[in-house]
């Protein structure tokens, strides 16, 4: 559905986007996960058409982006990271407005967008400049879809959201996702990863790995243990003198310990720590999660650069 | 079609919830031609002068009392020298000073010659040049008077020639006739380059365009739902102040309103081009708005609105050639104290259109949907 071959991005000596390429498949809910300035916006404007790539190729439904910009827009919604309704008209005019431009009408596809606009129905007449950040979010979802696009682009869509609202708006993406929208979404949570088909991670315009959130996170190389400690700081101070360590960070209150495959056993880490002095701490196995293999390819890329 | 009147029903209803813009449409129209006329004015109200007469005589009283009689002088200080009249020339206190020397009196008896020394604060140059203007109107009828009552029989009268000017098109010199389709222009031209062509920055700012460039929408549409409400609004401004013009200062209107309506649609469309341009190359509003207001102001002073556009160096007047304000401050004033037809003005018609359409098509040209 979306093909992207050798796609090259440069603004003056800074690379946005470092020959990538990427395919996503039809129905597929498709996320990009990575920090600010990855080169995420970048992608998905050259994708909607907004911005011209320096160098290779990318077709949306078998469209090229740079010649077949026109048709392109008319197939994909697209959703900016920034709030881009009019705060000026009120929900309703925004929702006629857009639906206009695309020569359709609200009643036309407005099987599409009931469940969702439904939620912010009660505003209408509410200036969109009014609305909460959720409610924005959600006009903003609304807005994108009236002309009943096949792909759906967006832009770190639950930047600046609340928790609660992000989760709803998740389920509601699992919704368009299930009525057949392709839909490639961005995200810097990495939590929210887990909740797409597949995931690219991206860093400094490259994709360090794509694969399911699964995949990605049970062919973790490493060894991976959860420590938990009352002194935090002083533990990790600790922990990065350890033979074999790879890296060790602070997720809250529990330490992520990356260790070189099959080196240690919590015991071995645990007699460590106690040899420093350091005894009322716990030291576990665990699973991956995505933000664990995000940091570990980080730093093999940084390596090797 | 239809989408094209959901755009323009979009830019009114924006327009009308701007809540600074209804004060723009109706109060600015309003304070421009009621103090803005008034205060463009090259008249002299008042001018403060010193006295300072050494002579003491009957003809020097008999001058002063010339000079005293006349409402636009107001005699505040007789010092007794001259450096005191200085002083007070320096000191701001007054605008010109004149000095009668001794024996002016004796010399105008006896010599049929007497001097005066006039000094003038000529730090604003054309004030200065007015006011020695009226007094050497007032002291030139006193020696007149002097010389025809005949103080001595031996003198004989000059020969003079007598200009009897007329005054074409406005008779009294009303300087408000001339001001005011001027001020008419400027009140046009800021409606349409401020409002017209902060309108498209604005949706840069809000990053609204983001969402509009991914839409099917058309260059021409989106353009033209810029620029038609600002059309309408300048026109209704243009009507609103003519119609106070004409209410206030009685400003004749001889030419025909179709006319003057027509070619300001035009001028409109070039201002509004111009405004739009300005936005397509700005990303704020602050920039635009810098820019516009520089070409504005280059604009409006070169325009021969305030000052003649003949008392210009030669290259100015050249530059004036690609001045759109110069054309239609000129078209201005002749449809409405001239009453001139399109006939007498179409050299100034054709040169706006060119623009216009250059101007639009630019702004078309340089709105792009991809960066």
């Amino acid at each position: 559905m979306i093909e992207v071959k050798d796609l090259h991005k440069q603004y003056g000596d800074i690379v946005a986007l470092d020959k990538i390429s990427l395919s996503v498949g039809k129905g597929e809910l498709f996320g990009l996960i990575g920090p600010d300035g990855a080169g995420k916006t970048s992608l998905m404007r050259i994708l909607m058409s907004l911005l011209l790539p320096n160098g290779g190729k990318a077709t949306m439904s078998g469209l090229d982006v740079v010649a077949d910009y026109k048709k392109i827009r008319l197939i994909t919604g697209y959703m900016p990271g920034r709030f881009s309704l009019y705060p000026d008209l009120t929900v309703e005019e925004n929702l006629k407005f857009f639906a206009t431009v695309f020569g359709t009408t609200i009643e036309e596809n407005y099987y599409l967008i009931k469940d969702i606009y439904q939620q912010i129905e009660p505003f209408k007449t509410r200036r969109a400049g009014k609305l909460s950040g959720g409610m924005k979010q959600k006009l903003a979802l609304s807005c994108a879809l009236i002309h009943k696009p096949e792909i759906l682009i967006l832009d770190e869509p639950t930047t600046g959201v609340d928790a609660v609202s992000r989760k709803e708006f998740w389920e509601m993406l699992k919704r368009l996702n299930n009525m057949g929208i392709t839909i490639l979404v961005s995200t810097p949570y990495m939590d929210e990863a887990s909740l797409c088909d597949r995931i690219a991670l991206i860093q400094q315009g490259s994709l360090m790995s794509v694969a399911t959130p699964k995949e990605m996170t049970g062919s973790f190389p490493e060894d991976l243990w959860a420590v938990r400690t009352r002194k935090i700081y002083d533990t990790s101070k600790f922990l990065e003198k350890l033979p074999s360590v790879i890296s060790v960070n602070s997720f809250g209150q529990v330490l992520h310990l990356v260790t070189q495959k099959g080196r240690h056993t919590s015991g071995s880490v645990q007699k460590f720590l106690s040899d420093q002095g350091e005894l009322e701490i716990s030291v576990t196995p665990m699973e991956a999660t995505i933000e664990d293999v995000f940091i570990l390819l980080m730093n093999h890329h940084n390596h090797r650069q | 079609m239809r989408t094209l009147f959901y755009i323009l029903q979009k830019e009114f209803i924006q327009i009308f919830r701007n809540k600074s813009m209804l004060p723009i449409i109706f109060v600015m129209p309003l304070v421009q031609m009621l103090v803005l006329v008034f205060a463009a004015t090259n008249e002299l109200r008042q001018v403060d002068l010193a006295i300072v007469d050494f002579d003491h005589s009957v003809s020097s009283r008999e001058m002063v009392a010339g000079i005293k009689g006349n409402p636009f002088f107001k005699v505040r200080q007789n010092p007794e020298n001259t450096t005191d009249a200085e002083n007070l020339l320096i000191g701001n206190k007054i605008d010109l000073a004149l000095v009668i020397p001794r024996y002016f009196d004796k010399d105008l008896k006896t010599n049929k010659h007497a001097d005066v020394q006039v000094l003038v604060d000529a730090v604003n140059g054309n004030a200065a040049q007015l006011s020695l203007g009226y007094l050497s109107t007032v002291i030139g009828s006193y020696s007149a008077s002097v010389l025809n009552s005949g103080v001595k029989p031996v003198f004989r009268p000059m020969k003079t020639v007598d200009i009897k000017p007329t005054y074409w098109f406005n008779p009294e010199l009303n300087y408000k006739y001339y001001m005011a389709p001027g001020i008419l222009v400027v009140l046009i031209t800021v409606v349409g380059m401020l409002l017209g062509g902060m309108n498209l920055v604005r949706e840069k700012e809000l990053g609204t365009i983001e969402q509009i460039n991914v839409t099917p929408l058309k260059k021409w549409q989106f353009i033209a739902g810029k620029l038609l409400p600002f059309l309408v609004i300048g026109l209704f401004d243009l009507g609103f102040g003519l119609l106070v013009a004409r209410l206030a200062f009685n400003i004749p209107i001889r030419g025909s309103l179709l006319l003057l309506f027509s070619l300001a649609s035009i001028y409109l469309v070039l201002v509004l081009s111009w405004g739009l341009f300005i936005s397509t190359i700005s990303d704020t509003q602050q920039q635009a708005t810098f820019v516009a207001f520089f070409s504005l102001i280059v604009f409006i002073m070169m325009s021969g609105l305030f000052t003649p556009v003949e008392s210009m160096p030669d290259w100015a007047q050249k530059l004036d050639f690609i001045n759109p304000l110069y054309y239609f401050v000129k078209i201005m004033r002749s449809v409405l104290l001239k009453g001139s037809n399109f006939a007498d003005i179409f050299n100034e018609f054709a040169a706006l259109s060119v623009f216009a359409a250059s101007l639009f098509g630019l702004a078309i040209f340089r709105y792009r949907k991809t960066s």
